[in-house]
């Protein structure tokens, strides 16, 4: 325990004797910090009260930075758009929660013989996995429309997540392997002697602990998913089968020539929370596997 | 025992992710490859025609000015990404609450998609209503409402504005993460021989973190050599094509002109060039394990 302990007192130690010097220091750069985060929120923030400033308010010339009434009219009017915002949104859960499900079903058990398992060709088994890496998806968007047309999976959620799928491959078994690596061997050892199959200790004793990595992943592949957008635009040619994303566009686009620019930012807002919700809310395991993805 | 059956049960559990990758990745590559040799249309119809398109492409001045746009557009932000996401980073290193509370906040917009973060700096670029345009005004730094998208000069600042206030959270994540990885006694030592600040960040945390500061350079590089998002919803490749890029002109021909042939033979060309940068990156994830 003490020894834990020790690394964090003597980072918080050489923390404080180089501020200490500069006392002032210390404010200002808490006071440029606080000012440049206002300024990365301010785009954010403006987009939520045009949201919910009246239609006319919020296409008015000159602008107003803060609504002067406050109006869910906005929102009423995303609500209605075309073939309703829950069309769009629905399709996009769906795609993302199919994604999620074929992200855990490759990755797990990939994760795991990578991690428990030495064999001849590992490393090379392990490097074509990471192929999505190197050949970028942009470029592969026209075969697989050619194929999802011949077997059907064009303007279908499965096809769309197919491609999500493939976005998140690399990163989700990369942190699976870490995951199951980080799962003492002598654990499935001492299961071993008690009788436990290997299938088992697979599923009975190393996979439980690897429930944070998986966590995760799915985050991930949530927000992946979610706000993808090339891949939609060319596998999803229906407006009943568009996503969020691109229903954004439709919505930019308008009718006449004019935008409406309050149902805009009010679509925005929407696109927006489930990604901020999953980052205030599980910034740990966002924070967490972004980290394992990159530096130690 | 658990060697012998090793080799295979290993392979059992890696088989469903090779095969996707066999069917999702391999085949449609090898189909791509095959298809740039042909005039293959999306309306059907296709016959070889060997290095034509290929040819075609390097003829092509709009492919070409798209390619030499792209790689405008990485030269130019990748430096202003990772010099901002440093001083972000050295900015907001130590984990004083303050600190920490800054450093959520200005990674948050990572988390917001492209799409809808383009469509969001869109709007606060329209010289009407466009509230970053009139807040330049307020603030006496422009005259007068700025139209950004009718000049090609304008309209990718426009766009590097938006993407690096949607992306220098993540470098600056990653590079906090590997300055506090660095050992508090190089430091200390540092204070005792009295090096001032800038000298620890020259000497100390700019070579420590050197390998965390390539990858994230070829994180950047790679994802803005494939932009697209971006241009498709606030330039829509112009003013008269001159902001297209690699992926957007590539698009364009394949799904709006019908010639997958072509777009193949491009993609071809672009998927080589982002082989030899990721190639590099995997190197040094990889490496990453035995320092």
């Amino acid at each position: 325990m003490s020894e834990l302990a020790l690394p964090a007192r003597r980072v918080a130690a050489s923390d404080s004797r180089a501020i200490r010097a500069a006392a002032p220091v210390r404010y200002l750069v808490a006071a440029v910090a606080l000012f440049i985060a206002a300024l990365m929120i301010a785009p954010v923030a403006l987009s939520f009260f045009a949201s919910i400033k009246p239609s006319a308010d919020a296409v008015a010339i000159p602008p107003t930075y803060l609504p002067r009434t406050l109006s869910l009219e906005n929102y009423w009017k995303i609500i209605h758009y075309q073939a309703g915002l829950w069309t769009y949104v629905s399709n996009s859960l769906i795609v993302a929660v199919m994604a999620i499900v074929f992200v855990l079903a490759l990755c797990v058990p990939a994760g795991y013989g990578l991690a428990r398992f030495k064999f001849r060709g590992k490393e090379v088994l392990f490097l074509m996995l990471l192929l999505p890496l190197m050949i970028p998806y942009q470029a592969l968007l026209s075969p697989l429309y050619l194929m999802f047309a011949k077997i059907g999976l064009a303007n279908t959620h499965f096809g769309l997540a197919i491609i999500h799928t493939m976005l998140q491959l690399p990163f989700s078994i990369y942190l699976m392997r870490n995951s199951f690596e980080g799962v003492p061997r002598e654990l499935e050892e001492a299961a071993r002697i008690d009788g436990a199959g290997s299938f088992q200790c697979f599923w009975r004793v190393s996979l439980p602990l690897t429930v944070p990595g998986m966590i995760t992943v799915a985050l991930f592949a949530f927000i992946t998913s979610w706000n993808e957008f090339l891949g939609a635009l060319v596998v999803m040619n229906r407006e009943t089968q568009f996503t969020v994303p691109i229903m954004l566009v439709g919505v930019r686009t308008g009718h006449m020539f004019s935008v409406d620019w309050g149902a805009l930012q009010a679509g925005i807002i929407v696109s927006i929370i489930p990604c901020l919700a999953i980052y205030l809310f599980l910034q740990k395991y966002y924070v967490s596997g972004l980290l394992s993805g990159a530096v130690k | 025992m658990k060697r012998r059956n090793g080799n295979l049960l290993g392979l059992v559990y890696m088989a469903p992710a090779l095969l996707f990758v066999a069917v999702f990745v391999l085949y449609p590559f090898e189909q791509l490859i095959l298809t740039s040799f042909t005039s293959q249309s999306l309306l059907g119809g296709s016959r070889f025609i060997g290095l034509a398109n290929y040819l075609q492409a390097f003829h092509d001045p709009t492919f070409l000015r798209a390619l030499g746009f792209t790689i405008k557009y990485t030269v130019i932000i990748t430096p202003i990404l990772m010099i901002l996401g440093y001083l972000l980073a050295l900015l907001t290193a130590s984990n004083r609450p303050v600190l920490q509370f800054a450093r959520g906040v200005i990674f948050m917009p990572v988390v917001i998609g492209l799409g809808a973060s383009s469509l969001l700096w869109y709007w606060l670029f329209d010289q009407q209503v466009g509230l970053f345009d009139k807040a330049l005004v307020d603030l006496h730094i422009a005259s007068k409402m700025i139209v950004w998208w009718t000049d090609a000069n304008w309209a990718l600042s426009g766009v590097i504005i938006s993407v690096v206030w949607k992306v220098v959270g993540f470098g600056m994540l990653l590079f906090v993460a590997s300055i506090q990885a660095i050992s508090p006694d190089v430091i200390e030592a540092s204070l005792i021989d009295g090096a001032t600040y800038w000298q620890r960040v020259r000497m100390i945390y700019l070579p420590l973190t050197a390998r965390t500061i390539l990858l994230v350079t070829l994180i950047s590089a790679i994802g803005s050599m494939l932009a697209f998002d971006q241009f498709y919803i606030m330039t829509l490749g112009g003013p008269i094509g001159q902001t297209f890029t690699a992926v957007y002109w590539m698009y364009q021909s394949s799904f709006i002109s019908f010639k997958l042939g072509y777009g193949d033979a491009q993609a071809v060309i672009l998927t080589v060039i982002i082989m030899i940068g990721a190639a590099i990156q995997i190197a040094l994830t990889a490496k990453r394990g035995q320092a």
